[in-house]
């Protein structure tokens, strides 16, 4: 799945991030070349998801050179260069809330940073904006207030927002949680599509579960450093421990794989 | 029509128009700080600008504009106020509002010839007072107002919506919110002839809370939200002629009436729509779609998919028995 000639998409190098002066995620060293489809897996606290948020431009990168598709990231703040080419599906049980927003208008939502100075959406962005929500089965549903859907079901419009923009990244956080097996299935289904599409894909989870068939490579994060990168293990598919994980105890092949956690009945 | 015979009076002219501006200004703004949910903040401008006011009494410059300097002002503090701190943004927040209430009384006491019935027209509204001065300057507030709005509607859409993932995408979303801010803070001043700064927010979210018992996109709750604060500042400003009731008041009435109705309209509505719909296996886990294993039928204008002796019709988030 990797293309035959490696190309960097992500880039770090002793990269310490953290939301205040104080670092998270230590030292860390990682490439991810074009096509690859990488699960991050660790604990609740390990810092995985505040590595993946300093690569948004949600946490701040204290130390070290981070570059995305070879364009330096700077200390605070995002560009619109990279926010439309950098995909994100923010870990979120449901969309929308006070004031009714259809699918198509959350979506569109995504498209803003392909859009020019004014933002008026052309023909090309209101088709990106349909393939988006086909691209995830939502169709039938495109014009149907968003709050009106399944929890599945919402998940799978934020991976079309995040689709809206045509990104070559796409960064997932906790895609499967909570989401219930008929909706993981839709999922999967739609994952590997994006795939086939040669989207890179950086999927933090607890558990691989339904994923397991698209992921080429795992990075486990134990307290703010990388504990593992390599070939995904059998171990960490998600075989149900029933352990809660807020203690991290030999992750690189103990018994206990208290980084994984249960498909159903977590959270 | 009791509407076109008011049109004979200078003031009621006057009235109509600068209403009108409200009730289209208001709500565009609003549906983003509901969408936010502050519906309240434009109360707290509305405390800043009074002494905003009465610093204009004070110092004899036309109170339209200190209420002006003081309110953006306030608009500004608060949002930094709210984008710095968690947990004592709040705390912050209600320092400001009394600190407007109090230094406005207070202002107004220290000028020669000021009480504090001269805020009175301020608080509640003095609609029939405006003049053409003021008709000018409220034309161009509410223009500037809807203008940018509906310009930068979708980043502000986006922004509020989800503003982590709106960082995430690279739009500068602490400027999108000051900018809110601070178009909020114009709203108000406009508001506040018409409806007086003590009623400022009813116009920027009744409209809103009304459209959202109707509507199910952004587009629609917003032309929906639009339409009734125009409805309801015209109809209030008449009634409130004939019937010689404060204006603001009689408007916000009529907004509150209106919602009652719709919340009415939208039970029927909901009764009569649980009664025609017979919704298939509450946990219906799987998902129908191309491929999925089930024959698919094509009925008029929606799909059948053939689920063990049954037909399953997409609905809004679950399946109809068809």
């Amino acid at each position: 799945m990797t293309d035959p000639t490696p190309e960097p998409v992500i880039a770090l190098r002793g990269v310490s991030i953290g939301y205040t002066d104080r670092a998270v995620v230590h030292d860390v060293d990682l490439v991810v070349q074009r096509g690859e489809v990488v699960a991050v897996l660790g604990a609740n606290g390990s810092g995985k998801t505040t590595l993946v948020r300093g690569l948004l431009g949600l946490a701040r990168i204290l130390t070290g050179e981070v570059e995305l598709l070879g364009r330096p990231v700077g200390a605070r703040g995002r560009s619109r260069w990279h926010g439309a080419r950098i995909g994100y599906v923010p870990q979120r049980h449901t969309v929308g809330g006070t004031v009714a927003s259809t699918v198509r208008e959350v979506v569109s939502s995504g498209r803003l940073p392909r859009l020019g100075r004014v933002g008026w959406m052309r023909e090309a962005d209101r088709a990106a904006v349909t393939a988006a929500i086909d691209a995830v089965d939502l169709t039938p549903w495109a014009d149907v207030d968003i709050a009106d859907l399944s929890g599945g079901q919402q998940r799978r419009a934020l991976i079309a927002r995040a689709l809206a923009s045509e990104p070559e990244v796409l960064i997932m956080d906790e895609p499967t949680a909570g989401v219930d097996q008929a909706s993981q299935q839709a999922l999967a289904r739609s994952v590997a599509r994006l795939v086939e599409l040669g989207v890179t894909l950086l999927i933090v989870t607890h558990e691989v579960g339904p994923l397991a068939g698209v992921v080429t490579r795992a990075v486990v994060v134990t307290e703010g450093r990388i504990a593992y990168d390599g070939p995904l293990k059998d171990s960490m598919i998600g075989a149900p421990d029933g352990a809660h994980d807020h203690h991290v105890h030999d992750p690189a092949g103990g018994a206990r794989r208290p980084w994984l956690r249960p498909t159903i009945g977590g959270r | 029509m009791p509407v076109i015979e008011l049109l004979q009076y200078d003031f009621m002219r006057r009235a109509l128009v600068a209403g009108l501006l409200v009730g289209l200004a208001a709500p565009v703004v609003g549906i983003f700080l509901v969408q936010r949910r502050l519906a309240l903040i434009g109360d707290g401008m509305g405390h800043v600008a009074l002494a905003g006011v009465a610093a204009g009494v004070l110092t004899g410059a036309a109170p339209v504009w200190t209420a002006l300097v003081a309110a953006v002002g306030g608009a500004i503090a608060i949002e930094l106020i709210r984008a710095r701190g968690r947990t004592s943004g709040d705390i912050a927040l209600a320092v400001l509002f009394y600190g407007g209430i109090a230094g406005g009384v207070v202002l107004i006491s220290l000028s020669p010839t000021g009480t504090p019935a001269n805020l009175n027209a301020y608080l509640f509204g003095a609609i029939t007072t405006t003049s053409r001065a003021d008709l000018v300057t409220f034309a161009v507030l509410a223009g500037v107002v809807l203008v940018t709005s509906l310009l930068l509607a979708r980043r502000l859409f986006a922004v509020s919506n989800d503003p982590e993932y709106a960082r995430a995408v690279g739009l500068p979303v602490l400027s999108l919110n000051l900018l809110l801010a601070v178009l909020t803070a114009v709203t108000v001043v406009v508001s506040m002839r018409v409806v007086g700064l003590l009623l400022i927010s009813a116009l920027m979210i009744l409209p809103n809370a009304i459209a959202q018992l109707l509507c199910h996109s952004f587009r629609a709750s917003l032309l929906a939200a639009v339409a009734t604060g125009v409805v309801v500042s015209v109809a209030g400003i008449s009634t409130s002629f004939y019937a010689n009731t404060p204006s603001g008041g009689t408007i916000v009435l009529f907004a509150i009436g209106v919602f009652v109705l719709a919340a009415l309209g939208a039970a029927v509505r909901d009764m009569v729509a649980r009664r025609r719909h017979a919704a298939a296996e509450v946990h219906h886990a799987h998902e129908h779609g191309a491929g999925c294993g089930h024959d698919a039928v094509a009925h008029d204008d929606h799909v059948d998919y053939l689920h063990e002796g049954h037909r399953h019709a997409q609905h809004v988030g679950h399946y109809d028995e068809h």
